[in-house]
């Protein structure tokens, strides 16, 4: 990986993607206002030197709503995909280093998982608990971790023929610790890059949820439930859905082309 | 061919069990009783009421009875009656609404095979071009804006400042006075935007893929070879690298399904449009138990005939699974 023109859809994307973490590690620092103080005073300002997005129907500073947002919103979908690809890469690992009945029962339940439209699943199990912000993070990640346990089986299919695992398995080390100290680290490259699309699918279902108001809820900002409070006043008063909307947007682009970048510069074929 | 097929049939029995389990065990693991939904609303409801609600629903049995008391009757097409008001059988409810979610899923997914794959092939062609560049950011923005905000925007813009689409239900109030002819237009118009802004929306990842299929199959020997042979290069592209890059794109149509109903949840929603999705979202609401594992099932065995389709189309296409 070297500095070239050619990877200049990968430096942007990191950019965006640094930038929006600082932001959000951050934002006390950086929004003089509290994200939640309601403000009746100020109500639907547009954006100004004082508040730079405006602010909303109860007199909130948008930016820094939009900030405190992004801390909600990255931490749902991080921790959303640490689960979706814990669960994918153990699943996948164990079926395609056992093969055989376990390999079948996993990959059948994977087939079965995924004939439902996940945001079917999704809703139903939501609705049912709480919408709370550790509800919304598990759901999400416990219904979308079967694309990398298909990814994860199929390179451990072609790893484990190769002869440091054949020279392992002489040695007698028993099968976790083959799983875990051989393979695993030889299927990095492919969990990254699902790591990273996945938590840009984490964004948009958030935010989808919120739309229909089973998502992250309100006081607590999320950029979702921001842009969903916003679109009623879409016609007179467009800060309130365009900067969440605008960080959504920014934050998904970035990363998939990083996720994108990171699969063609990981991929030897190429 | 036949005995493939059959064979194919076949499979999808464990599949359908399985489907069916999952949904009754998301929906029973799930805390609070249906029991609570009938009767939130009547304080007066005694325990006595409760407890014959539970002796009607089986919810007194333990679970693995309630599921193969349910199966036994889903395998009837006995979906039971819906908790709403009108105490509807769901079956009924789920199939009034079905064929408007799968006239405007079908039309997408027809629209977004014949948008995606021309721009992935082409992209592939001229792979790292501007042109390239240009539709892989094109396709990522419709991928990375929320949909639901897009929508509210194009409605805003056509609907109300241009004043040129209509906004929301599938037909105007004068349908019924309509000719024939009035009658498609007016549900053509209805469903311009909730189509196009669900083909955008789900653009990037077919397109993607094709392209990527498609310069795995360029980079190949035997096109060298026909290039050798002096064909043109639109020959090439189409007769040559097209046929063989078709082959994984047709699998992914039926992985695409799940995607596609389930974003009718949001357009549903938005355009107010009284489909599958609509229903869904309201049987949610209002914890409406029968309704949502009946369409959870519908749901998933929509994917799995639009995976068996996938796997016709590939017969068609590639003679080698044929043999």
């Amino acid at each position: 990986m070297y500095f070239s023109k050619k990877n200049l859809f990968l430096y942007i994307s990191l950019f965006i993607i640094l930038l929006f973490i600082l932001l959000s590690i951050f934002a006390p620092f950086i929004s003089i206002y509290d994200p939640t103080h309601i403000n009746m005073s100020e109500i639907l300002l547009p954006p100004s030197g004082q508040h730079f997005f405006g602010t909303d129907e109860l007199g909130r500073d948008v930016f820094a709503r939009v900030i405190y947002g992004g801390r909600v919103s990255l931490l749902v979908s991080f921790i959303a995909v640490f689960i979706s690809i814990s669960i994918g890469t153990i699943l996948g690992l164990i079926a395609g280093y056992f093969k055989g009945i376990i390999d079948a029962v996993i990959m059948r339940f994977v087939d079965i998982m995924l004939c439902f439209p996940v945001f079917f699943l999704v809703l139903s199990v939501i609705a049912f608990l709480e919408p709370s912000i550790m509800n919304v993070m598990v759901v999400i990640g416990l219904t979308s971790w079967m694309g990398v346990t298909r990814v994860i089986r199929a390179e451990t299919l072609s790893i484990k023929e190769r002869d440091f695992i054949i020279a392992a398995k002489v040695q007698g080390l028993n099968n976790i610790v083959i799983i875990f100290k051989y393979i695993l680290p030889n299927v990095f490259s492919p969990i990254f890059v699902s790591a990273v699309l996945g938590i840009s699918s984490a964004i948009i279902i958030e935010s989808s949820l919120s739309f229909l108001g089973l998502g992250v809820q309100p006081p607590t900002p999320s950029w979702g439930n921001i842009l969903t409070s916003g679109k009623d006043y879409i016609m007179f008063a467009w800060w309130l859905s365009f900067f969440p909307g605008v960080a959504i947007f920014l934050t998904v682009l970035a990363f998939n082309m990083l996720g994108e970048s990171l699969r063609d510069i990981l991929d030897p074929k190429k | 061919m036949s005995s493939y097929i059959l064979i194919r049939l076949i499979g999808l029995i464990p599949l359908l069990l399985g489907i069916t389990l999952i949904c009754f065990i998301v929906i029973h693991l799930s805390p609070g009783e249906p029991t609570d939904v009938l009767t939130a609303l009547n304080p007066k409801a005694s325990e006595m009421a409760r407890e014959k609600f539970r002796k009607m629903y089986n919810l007194d049995k333990p679970l693995h009875i309630q599921y193969l008391i349910w199966l036994k009757k889903f395998i009837m097409l006995d979906f039971g009656n819906s908790f709403s008001q009108d105490r509807r059988p769901v079956l009924d409810k789920i199939f009034e609404r079905l064929p408007l979610t799968l006239y405007l899923n079908i039309s997408a997914l027809i629209l977004m095979f014949l948008i995606a794959i021309p721009l992935g092939v082409f992209s592939a062609y001229y792979a790292n071009t501007l042109f390239d560049k240009v539709t892989t950011f094109f396709v990522f923005i419709g991928f990375a804006i929320p949909s639901f905000w897009l929508a509210l925007l194009c409605m805003y813009y056509f609907g109300v400042v241009l004043g040129v689409l209509p906004i929301s239900g599938i037909h105007s109030y004068n349908f019924e006075s309509l000719s024939f002819a009035g009658k498609i237009i007016d549900i053509g118009k209805h469903s311009i935007m909730p189509v196009t802004l669900s083909v955008f929306s789900s653009l990037a990842g077919i397109s993607r893929f094709a392209r990527n299929s498609t310069l795995d199959v360029l980079s190949e020997d035997f096109i060298e070879a026909t290039r050798a042979r002096g064909l043109p290069e639109r020959s090439i592209l189409f007769n040559h690298a097209l046929r063989n890059s078709l082959l994984p794109i047709i699998t992914i149509i039926g992985l695409s399904i799940p995607a596609l109903i389930g974003g009718s949840v949001i357009f549903e929603s938005i355009f107010s449009l009284p489909g599958m999705g609509q229903l869904f979202y309201q049987s949610v609401m209002m914890r409406d138990y029968p309704t949502i594992m009946g369409i959870l099932v519908i749901g998933a065995f929509l994917t799995l005939i639009g995976n068996l389709i996938a796997d016709l189309l590939y017969m068609i296409v590639d003679p080698r699974v044929r043999l």
